[in-house]
């Protein structure tokens, strides 16, 4: 169930140097939805994000959190977002305790409601045996812990987590990923990332940027990724005309990915892969590759990022 | 009280490491050293106090060697600031949080000041002992005080826009003590000029100031002088903080 709009971004754009990292990026964030911000490292994901959260200013472009803009209104807008950024902003001389009891009192939380918030979030992020251990000796994948734990300590109703599984071993990203998808229920959440499992396995809407644009705007539902694939992807070096693919028996439909490789669908029992083989042999299509076909994400994302492809407008919403 | 609260993160997490501990334990050895030795002196019979009296000789002359010396340790403390922040990833914590620059910067300066006060009081109860055995001109005294408060205050303030400038905190103390000794020594800029230049420069400088105030010399413009450099050197950390946000 999706609630209000809580974060509005619109025409955001920031350059370092001559470089422009992040170039008219727009998108929304509402209440129950965990919205996945996926590209390739230097795509823009980090700056997108620390502007989000107020640490970086926009060139050009609004952003405004809860009806608040982060740059007029900071104090208010900023006191809806909890946020991860990329290295987990902690002090290796506290103690976990003290540390996040620090972090409470930033969000000026008041005492007396410091202590249930802390047990909470040290309770949701498994960090609850740690409390008196100082951070500096923490392993990687608990500091990680203790990093969303402030990001979720004063209740926020928007969560920005950079990267947050970087560096866990795989039962903790197990653990963390439930965990954003528990928080998804109640607030809204944006996790970057770039790993094409994790936005699959936790999102129910994706972004995907590529060199600091947007280049996809859609829920996972409508990208086709629960379908039964009995699909694969098709590489000739010759490609035949389109008629030709659509007219191999089995065959439902016929994708175009680039200007050599197709994506087919076939009949479910149909020996598509092996009529198409055997076509391509006979017809001198010069293939030279047969693959099952992976998920419409792996696909989609490829596809945008890969090459110059323009960006694409949003997609219909669920 | 967002300030107070982030003075007593500041003065926390110093005295969890051995910085402030190998601090003031500097302090106290030389400033007994000083006393010492200044105390000494003044009992032998040489004439050394020149008829200025217990105030005007080993108390103004133990509060000017002190400030020296803390002029030499204050980049030590300062150099973690924001330096730190910032090779730690924590500065994002700090921007993110419902905090306002202002607020930020004062409360890390409140904490470094808070920090010297402590010093400070171990420092004078030094001087003040002689009161078991002599009198003292208090007034004097207090000016003198006043004048070291003021003083490190200064160093911090500027300790703390330089730490804002780098994430390094050795880059830090090195810049930071730069430019407490350039202004501390400036007033030599000014010998052999026009008066005009003289008078500048003698202005300028931090020692000069400090001295009016250890002679007794309770004047305005000297408060003034300290409390304008304050206030504009946490400007412009206030300023240096704001521009990172536009050009990280």
């Amino acid at each position: 169930m999706l609630g209000e709009t809580l974060a509005v971004v619109t025409h955001v754009s920031r350059s370092y140097g001559g470089h422009r990292a992040v170039d008219n990026i727009s998108f929304e964030i509402r209440r129950g939805e965990v919205l996945g911000l996926l590209g390739p490292n230097g795509a823009g994901k980090t700056s997108t994000m620390r502007m989000l959260c107020g640490v970086l200013a926009p060139e050009s472009g609004r952003i405004r959190v809860g009806g608040h803009d982060i740059i007029e209104a900071p104090q208010q807008a900023k006191a809806l977002i909890g946020y991860l950024p990329e290295q987990p902003p902690l002090y290796p001389d506290l103690s976990v305790d003290q540390y996040l009891d620090f972090c409470a009192s930033l969000h000026r939380m008041a005492r007396a409601n410091r202590a249930a918030a802390l047990d909470r979030a040290k309770a949701r992020c498994g960090v609850q045996d740690v409390g008196r251990r100082l951070i500096g000796n923490l392993s990687r994948g608990y500091q990680q812990r203790v990093g969303i734990a402030q990001a979720i300590l004063h209740d926020p109703a928007l969560i920005v987590l950079d990267e947050p599984t970087v560096g866990l071993d795989p039962a903790q990203i197990v653990a963390i990923r439930a965990l954003v998808r528990e928080l998804g229920a109640a607030h809204g959440v944006l996790v970057s990332t770039h790993n094409l499992s994790e936005v699959r396995s936790v999102c129910d809407r994706v972004l995907i940027i590529g060199a600091g644009r947007l280049l996809l705007d859609q829920a996972l539902a409508t990208l086709g990724e629960n379908r039964d694939s009995t699909g694969f992807v098709l590489a000739l070096r010759n490609p035949p005309a389109m008629q030709k693919l659509t007219a191999l028996p089995g065959v439902t439909e016929v994708v175009q990915i680039d200007a050599q490789r197709f994506r087919i669908t076939g009949r479910e029992g149909a020996e598509t892969a092996m009529e198409a083989a055997v076509a391509a042999a006979q017809g001198g299509w010069g293939l030279f590759e047969l693959v099952p076909a992976t998920g419409a994400l792996e696909e989609t994302f490829l596809r945008l990022t890969g090459g110059d492809s323009p960006p694409l407008q949003a997609g219909p919403q669920p | 009280m967002m300030v107070l609260r982030i003075a007593q993160h500041e003065l926390r997490r110093l005295f969890h490491g051995p910085l402030a501990w190998v601090v003031l334990a500097t302090v106290q050895f030389f400033v007994a050293l000083f006393f010492f030795v200044m105390l000494s002196r003044f009992l032998q019979p040489s004439g050394w106090a020149g008829g200025r009296g217990l105030s005007g000789s080993v108390v103004s002359g133990t509060l000017q060697l002190t400030a020296t010396l803390l002029l030499l340790l204050a980049p030590f403390l300062t150099m973690r600031l924001f330096s730190e922040e910032q090779r730690l990833g924590t500065l994002p914590l700090l921007l993110s949080a419902p905090v306002t620059l202002t607020e930020l910067v004062l409360g890390k300066f409140v904490g470094v000041v808070a920090f010297q006060c402590t010093a400070l009081a171990m420092i004078a109860l030094m001087p003040l002992s002689l009161l078991l055995g002599a009198s003292l001109d208090l007034g004097q005294f207090a000016a003198g005080i006043l004048g070291l408060v003021l003083l490190l205050a200064a160093f911090a303030a500027i300790g703390l826009f330089v730490s804002t400038l780098t994430a390094q905190p050795a880059v830090a103390a090195a810049g930071s003590f730069a430019a407490l000794f350039m202004l501390w020594i400036i007033h030599i800029a000014g010998q052999g000029g026009s008066d005009r230049a003289a008078a500048v420069f003698t202005y300028l400088s931090l020692l000069r100031h400090y001295e009016n105030l250890l002679d007794g010399y309770f004047r305005s413009v000297d408060v003034i002088y300290y409390l304008l450099l304050i206030v504009t050197f946490l400007a412009l950390g206030i300023w240096r903080l704001d521009a990172m946000r536009s050009n990280p």
